[in-house]
């Protein structure tokens, strides 16, 4: 890249790191509208599952620049946390870090942590089984499956509970991310004070509509 | 006021260094943190003991050299105030309190609290600064008409004494408020835009060089800021470090 490249240095990479960010971010709304359709009508939940499973400009296109945003984001999460903890090598004997910021800011590594692990649950789950059905085994399209295999996966309270848990480190995580997002973006503006207010309600609504629709599931057995 | 004291202790930068404890008596609430600390000096010279060294100098809150983390915060248990603004007023009697330097691999320790903040000057030097003809036909710069806001934001990007508080109270170590204060107060005026592509680039890519850390916006360096620098500084300097990389080339 050339040398004065927007990515190059640390500040380019925070701004890579919030586009992937909002990517992400509006990927969640559509993934949540979906879930909910399950709650609501499984049959608008099996025509949408269905719709997103076959039409091949989502699956060939939207899908692989998800995964990539959602490799893009945690990867370079990590390369930005280590020079972060090369920067200080020896750390304070007493630091008293809720005296000027929230613990959901200062602890964005390891919320992203469960979240990263709550996507490999995710992908054993769904993703993997779906790609095996269509891909490796190439069934006959059934627009009918997705419900009943939705309900099948929220039969056990264990799975239900991580998956709460999980959400609920997404929560924490959206609460500094969302307006963090926009400040990495240099949108520090007179929208600024809005844009966090209408964060904190995204970021608690969103997981609470996935946590909502896990146990929904659940008790329907 | 009877303190107890756990100071850091480092011979020199090769030095491994340690938290070392003092008892102090007969603290006068009406003193500064810095005069506590030469209190307690001119006991250790009575002793025989080598004095704890620190940065101080004009001890108005204006030169930015003293420095300290105390009980775990950048300039003490305050804010909007440098370590010599600070009062023992805010400590009750029997306390403990933890004085620390500046923790970053960028300002290393040189003895005891003094850190060696020159990674700043370097960054300054990379690009904070106008080049003025000062041939005799300047142009005085007040006959140049600035909006009042811009004028006003620029003073208050201004008024960053490059104490390294932003760095110390970052859990990333990162120097963006200083650095975004220093590219602001440029950004902002005339004077400021012939070099404005190279200042934002070239003073990013020191910071970058230094070893600062990223931010995180976590906001903490906004807090700890003696002179009350903002967030807003910061979105600034991206703003002109995206207009400088993604600008065509002429």
């Amino acid at each position: 890249m050339s040398k004065s490249g927007l990515f190059r240095l640390t500040i380019g990479r925070k701004i890579a790191m919030a586009l992937s960010a909002l990517f992400l971010m509006i990927f969640l709304l559509q993934h949540l509208t979906i879930n909910f359709s399950a709650v609501v009508s499984p049959d608008t939940f099996n025509e949408l599952s269905h719709f997103m499973g076959t039409n091949p400009v989502i699956q060939f296109f939207a899908q692989p620049i998800l995964i990539f945003a959602v490799v893009f984001h945690f990867v370079m999460g990590f390369i930005l946390e280590i020079r972060n903890r090369k920067a200080r090598p020896i750390n304070y004997a007493k630091n008293n870090g809720a005296a000027n910021s929230t613990w959901m800011s200062r602890n964005m590594i390891y919320s992203g942590l469960v979240i990263l692990a709550f996507l490999v649950l995710h992908f054993i789950d769904f993703w993997l089984p779906e790609m095996n059905y269509k891909y490796i085994e190439m069934n006959a399209a059934d627009p009918n499956r997705y419900y009943e295999e939705l309900l099948h996966k929220f039969a056990h309270p264990a799975r239900v509970i991580a998956y709460v848990v999980a959400f609920i480190l997404l929560a924490l995580h959206l609460l500094h991310g969302f307006g963090s997002a926009f400040q990495s973006m240099g949108q520090n503006n007179k929208y600024i004070d809005s844009l966090k207010k209408f964060g904190v309600f995204y970021s608690i609504v969103v997981p609470l509509g996935f946590i909502i629709t896990a146990i929904a599931l659940y008790l329907q057995h | 006021m009877n303190l107890k004291l756990k100071i850091w202790r480092q011979k020199n930068s090769n030095d491994k260094g340690k938290i070392v404890d003092y008892a102090i008596s007969d603290i006068e609430p009406d003193m500064s943190f810095l005069e506590m600390l030469d209190v307690l000096n001119d006991e250790l010279i009575n002793k025989g003991e080598t004095p704890v060294a620190f940065d101080h100098d004009c001890r108005e809150g204006i030169c930015g050299s003293c420095s300290l983390f105390i009980n775990g915060r950048a300039h003490g248990p305050d804010t909007g105030i440098a370590t010599c603004q600070l009062h023992m007023r805010k400590f009750k009697d029997g306390d403990t309190i933890y004085i620390e330097p500046f923790r970053a691999r960028a300002f290393p320790v040189i003895k005891d609290l003094a850190v060696d903040r020159s990674a700043f000057d370097r960054i300054q030097h990379a690009g904070g600064y106008v080049s003025v003809n000062t041939s005799g036909n300047t142009q005085d710069a007040n006959n140049i008409p600035i909006p009042k806001e811009n004028a006003d934001t620029a003073f208050d990007s201004a008024t960053c004494i490059g104490c390294g508080a932003c760095v110390a109270a970052c859990k990333n170590s990162s120097a963006r408020l200083f650095v975004s204060a220093k590219v602001s107060q440029m950004a902002l005026l005339p004077q400021g835009q012939i070099e404005a592509k190279t200042r934002v680039l070239n003073m990013t890519e020191q910071m970058d060089k230094e070893g600062f850390g990223n931010c995180s916006n976590t906001g903490a360096c906004e807090v700890e800021c003696p002179k009350g620098i903002s967030l807003e500084n910061i979105a600034r300097q991206i703003r002109e470090y995206a207009k400088a990389t993604t600008a065509t080339k002429k």
